[in-house]
């Protein structure tokens, strides 16, 4: 005969368990849908209210507004003046300017260490690097942007003569800090997913090692490293404690990269603690927290379902 | 049944700690000077509990309005909206002054210019003046760092220098006193302003009320006699005339004990008269 060590007692019993699990998996599902109820529902005042509208309407934060008689209209962030200015244009500009840059600093030495980890390095090597660059992740935040106000600025104004210390490239180095081991880890792990069958054969028709990684494998990959720079991308535009300390936060439209740049996570960082709560500016905050959310929802979704395509690729479809 | 003997013997000792309780929040150019007092308060009056906690004058008079502090730290005066949302509310601001502040301007100990006058100041804060050269220092961008502007030091550098101007747009803002201070003191060629407590590693400019006037460093006595032109009161607010536990922690700031207690942590005591003045009987 036959007996099960777990032999469930009843149905009910069952039933309660698989919806207890269930309900857990929902979870998270439902504090993200609530989350974005809130913040959206914080930010409802600037589309209903006209007093709010009227401060800090959608064309006040896109286009140039002229705030005194006599003098050319701009854009301007300076929500606590006499004639409070809600431009998100210099904010807009300058998370740009800090997630393009960090990319371009972070993406060739990411792409590139992954490529020399999955394919060039030997064991030993690989066990070091790999290891190594997943602990820059585990660095806070804070603490680097810390090392960038403090020692950073001061190293890379004496190299380049910069005027401004606090600049968007001193942020930007230590944002891609923060984004090399997200690129690395997952370029890293689509090309060593490249199935064994794929190399064999590239290797049984006279191919070398070389032209297996860059003919076969690399635009096998190529998807995942995608995948993987455009997370990185995601998590440089919601990065906030490194561009708060190492930026300098000046809200200024400008095209050189030698200024300082404020970006919109850092005006939420900077402001929203001490804002009167109910105001216009307490309104747009939580707008410019709504774009954030629906951006990096977005770029995530995206880098995520890229990933999964890959996946099924390479091993078949799961279900 | 032991288990609620237990949980009702643990919340009457809470409710007996609550009673003594004092919520103190408010502006973080107070906050170090506050935490001192609390110590201090604690340490001889023995059941006394205060609660500390920072935030910017920003942060505090919000809670004041909606009952979660006892007393508002803040270094501004509350703005006339802020009073009549209070009243609406039903709670009644009364400002008492417990301490005096001045604003420093700091600059890097190797720049050469040694004062400035209040109007140059506007200038060079509100973007007009872009260069030293043009108030007698070497030729180089003047790099601006402040306050982020929630802060009460911003506001108030606002009010009484810049004349409700606002600042230029390439001021960096960093996340407080500290940050500036640091950057000043790396930067050859930067400015920032802050409590005159923060001294290390920069030096302060002597400031000129008009252009004529001679200029002022801001110091003890230069602040308490008022003739350092930027200078400020720092205040405590209650819902209504303070009475009982509140009551004696604001009479004991302002006791001679309590201004010692400030002027050890680098603020600046009210004149003797004007602070038995604000005592509450």
């Amino acid at each position: 005969m036959v007996t099960y060590k777990f032999k469930p007692k009843s149905k009910l019993r069952e039933f309660v368990g698989e919806k207890f699990m269930a309900l857990n998996a929902f979870t998270a599902l439902i504090v993200i849908l609530l989350i974005f109820i809130f913040i959206f529902k914080e930010s409802l005042p600037i589309f209903t209210n006209s007093d709010v509208r009227k401060e800090a309407g959608i064309s006040r934060m896109v286009f140039k507004q002229q705030y005194y008689e006599g003098r050319d209209p701009k854009w301007s962030w300076q929500p606590n003046s006499e004639v409070p200015k809600y431009s998100l244009l210099p904010l807009f500009l300058g998370t740009l300017k800090a997630a393009i840059v960090a990319m371009l600093f972070a993406v060739p030495l990411a792409v590139g260490a992954a490529i020399y980890s999955s394919e060039f390095a030997p064991p030993r090597i690989r066990e070091i690097i790999k290891p190594v660059i997943e602990l820059l992740a585990g660095i806070p935040s804070v603490v680097l942007g810390f090392f960038a106000l403090i020692v950073l600025a001061t190293v890379l104004q004496k190299m380049f003569g910069f005027t401004y210390r606090l600049n968007a490239i001193n942020a930007d180095m230590a944002l891609g800090l923060a984004i090399i081991p997200i690129v690395y880890t997952i370029a890293e792990d689509a090309m060593t997913s490249v199935p064994k069958s794929l190399r064999e054969a590239a290797m049984a028709v006279g191919a070398n090692p070389w032209q297996v990684s860059f003919t076969m494998v690399l635009p096998a990959a190529l998807p995942g490293i995608a995948a993987g720079i455009v997370l990185g991308f995601g998590r440089a535009v919601g990065e906030t404690m490194i561009v708060l300390l190492a930026s300098g936060n000046a809200a200024i439209i400008s095209a050189g990269f030698t200024e300082s740049i404020r970006t919109l996570s850092a005006t939420i960082a900077a402001e929203l603690a001490e804002v009167v709560f109910g105001s216009a500016h307490y309104n747009v905050l939580f707008f410019i927290g709504t774009l954030l959310f629906v951006f990096t929802f977005l770029v995530n979704l995206g880098g995520e379902l890229v990933l999964t395509r890959i996946k099924e690729r390479f091993q078949g479809r799961t279900r | 049944m032991r288990k609620i003997f237990a949980l009702t013997a643990m919340l009457a000792v809470a409710g007996v700690a609550a009673a003594g309780n004092i919520t103190v929040k408010g502006s973080d150019t107070l906050v170090r000077l506050r935490q001192r007092w609390a110590e201090e308060y604690m340490k001889t009056h023995p059941g006394a509990v205060i609660q500390v906690a920072g935030g910017g004058s920003g942060t505090g008079i919000p809670a004041l309005i909606d009952g979660t502090t006892d007393i508002c730290e803040a270094s501004r005066d509350m703005k006339p909206k802020e009073y009549e949302d209070a009243r609406a509310k039903g709670v009644n601001p009364y400002r008492g002054a417990v301490t005096l502040d001045g604003i420093a301007v700091f600059l890097n100990n190797q720049n050469p210019v040694k004062e400035l006058s209040l109007e140059q100041l506007k200038g060079i804060y509100t973007g007009v003046i872009k260069d030293w050269k043009e108030v007698g220092g070497e030729p180089h961008t003047i790099i601006l760092y402040g306050r982020e502007n929630n802060s009460g030091t911003y506001a108030f550098f606002k009010e009484h220098v810049l004349k409700d101007e606002d600042y230029a747009e390439n001021t960096q803002t960093l996340p407080g006193t500290a940050a500036v201070v640091n950057a000043v003191s790396k930067d050859k060629y930067g400015i920032g302003y802050g409590g005159i407590a923060w001294e290390k590693g920069v030096k302060h400019v002597a400031v000129k009320a008009k252009a004529d006037s001679p200029g002022i460093v801001p110091t003890l006595e230069t602040v308490t006699n008022g003739t350092y032109p930027i200078s400020r009161e720092l205040y405590w607010f209650f819902n209504g005339v303070p009475s009982g536990a509140t009551k004696d922690l604001l009479n004991w700031a302002l006791s001679e004990e309590g201004q010692k207690v400030a002027e050890a942590t680098d603020y600046i005591p009210l004149p003797k008269e004007i602070a038995v003045k604000n005592m509450v009987k």
